[in-house]
């Protein structure tokens, strides 16, 4: 190679430097555009494929017969973010509905819980979707790694009472794990409030307000991210 | 490869690559990667991802394994474009290279082996704050041909990848009594004989998975190292004092 500009006497030069790093600096944000438009689409497939597994986790599958991702509508819960719940239909009728909950963890990590709610109010299922709990210790909320989670399903807002919605640590009816006491708390605290959440907004959720007030989106995927934000 | 400055001495000291004439010592730097110029057990290097993940062996492994998949990347296209880097601006220019190597391995990994990234997706980003990528661009991969790069690259790799295992295997059984738990989630069913219980309701031993835990057994580790080197060194001149003590009795018999 005998390229003018790769001379020694060149590559001293004020010029070179800017040219070399802003010439990097383009190429490499060049290729991650590139492969940015290469995978959005695969990883945002992926990412609807995990929530559907998380839908299908909370709500069994005798409870609809719709599209659960397709399905959704977003309740304005004073006070807090706007929250996305996913209906299950049979026959057009809602079911249940899953909406996530956000929830500080240890540390105040961001923790996000799905929860899966019938018509009456019975939690019929609870999963971890992202945390950044102690690995090894706070992570037993995930089902891989314990059975803790589905201690949930069953319960709901009068079972058990409402001052025993606690760990067994704080007088209530849930476990907790060695070594980790707020994580556990938190999540129970968390599925309490989205609990809350649903018998304030019953009649949203479940399609039958009297008065539409209900914002129905009928919208192809929302952004069902999994991790954490 | 003339001398390597022994590691026992001192932890900081990288030995200086040689320059490129004639034959590459490849096993030379296989092993410095694995033993002499450990990442963690000599550089001293990489130690923030480190005392994150090691609570388990398996996480360890994860890790291990995606850092050398970016290190194995970025001294090869670091030591490719060698010449064309200027000595003035070579951080920024590796800081970049390696940072969107990163990022378009966790992007690939994210949309095409989807199941791989649930389990090493947390630990994809850690590798930007990893040093040891950076330590082997400015020291090694800038200065060696392409080839000889990449396997000092794997070997850094390898060794960390060693180091993490055994950290996070030391901090499991201590800590929660099991081995390797989980690892079938990260390799696939086929490892699940891997995990193992070693006491049946241990009670955990909280310090051990919590940083300190990390901190105190990567001491121990390293004071193990040592006491190890040491010995073979001693043993080393013992064997030479006698074998020049040997060759001198006939000659002065």
């Amino acid at each position: 190679m005998n390229l003018w500009f790769l001379k020694p006497e060149y590559r001293q030069r004020l010029s070179y430097h800017i040219a070399l790093l802003g010439g990097v600096a383009l190429l490499t944000s060049a290729a991650i555009g590139v492969a940015d438009h290469l995978t959005r689409t695969d990883i945002a497939q992926r990412q609807l494929e995990d929530l559907k597994v998380t839908l299908q986790q909370v709500i069994p599958p005798q409870y609809f017969d719709n599209d659960l991702v397709r399905d959704t509508v977003t309740v304005n819960d004073d006070g807090d973010q706007p929250v996305m719940a996913y209906r299950a239909r049979r026959s057009g009728q809602v079911q249940a509905v899953c909406y996530r909950v956000k929830a500080p963890g240890y540390g105040n990590t961001a923790m996000v819980i799905a929860i899966g709610v019938d018509r009456a109010g019975t939690l019929l299922g609870v999963r971890v979707v992202s945390h950044n709990e102690t690995p090894g210790l706070g992570d037993k909320i995930e089902l891989s790694k314990s059975n803790w989670i589905l201690s949930f399903t069953g319960r709901s807002l009068s079972d058990p009472q409402p001052d025993k919605w606690a760990v067994k640590k704080d007088g209530g009816v849930f476990d907790q794990f060695t070594g980790a006491t707020i994580t556990p708390r938190a999540v129970v605290k968390a599925v309490k409030k989205g609990l809350g959440f649903f018998a304030e907004h019953r009649a949203e959720l479940l399609d039958e307000a009297p008065t539409k007030t209900a914002q129905v989106a009928v919208s192809p995927a929302p952004n069902g991210s999994t991790r954490g934000d | 490869m003339t001398t390597t400055p022994h590691c026992g001495a001192d932890p900081a000291v990288e030995p200086v690559p040689q320059p490129a004439s004639g034959k590459e010592d490849y096993r030379g730097v296989f092993a410095d990667g694995l033993w002499r110029n450990n990442v963690v057990f000599a550089q001293m290097l990489a130690l923030c991802p480190l005392m994150a993940v090691t609570t388990t062996a398996t996480n360890g492994l994860g890790m291990g394994v995606a850092t050398t998949g970016v290190l194995l990347a970025s001294n090869i296209a670091i030591a490719g474009c060698r010449d064309l880097i200027s000595q003035e601006v070579r951080i920024p220019v590796f800081v970049l290279l390696i940072a969107s190597l990163v990022s378009l391995a966790d992007m690939a990994i994210n949309a095409w082996l989807h199941e791989l990234y649930k389990v090493l997706g947390l630990f994809i980003p850690l590798i930007v704050v990893n040093c040891s990528v950076l330590g082997r661009a400015e020291v090694f991969a800038s200065k060696r041909a392409v080839l000889i790069s990449a396997v000092d690259g794997l070997a850094m790799g390898l060794g960390y990848t060693l180091a993490l295992i055994l950290i996070g295997g030391c901090r499991e059984i201590l800590g929660s009594a099991t081995l390797f738990a989980h690892a079938s989630l990260l390799l696939g069913d086929g490892f699940a004989f891997l995990e193992t219980t070693l006491i049946p309701n241990y009670k955990g031993f909280l310090l051990m998975l919590l940083p300190p835990g990390g901190f105190l057994v990567l001491g121990f580790l390293l004071a193990g190292k040592r006491a190890m080197e040491r010995r073979w060194e001693q043993r080393a001149a013992a064997r030479s004092k006698a074998e020049t003590g040997g060759q001198q009795a006939p000659s002065t018999a």
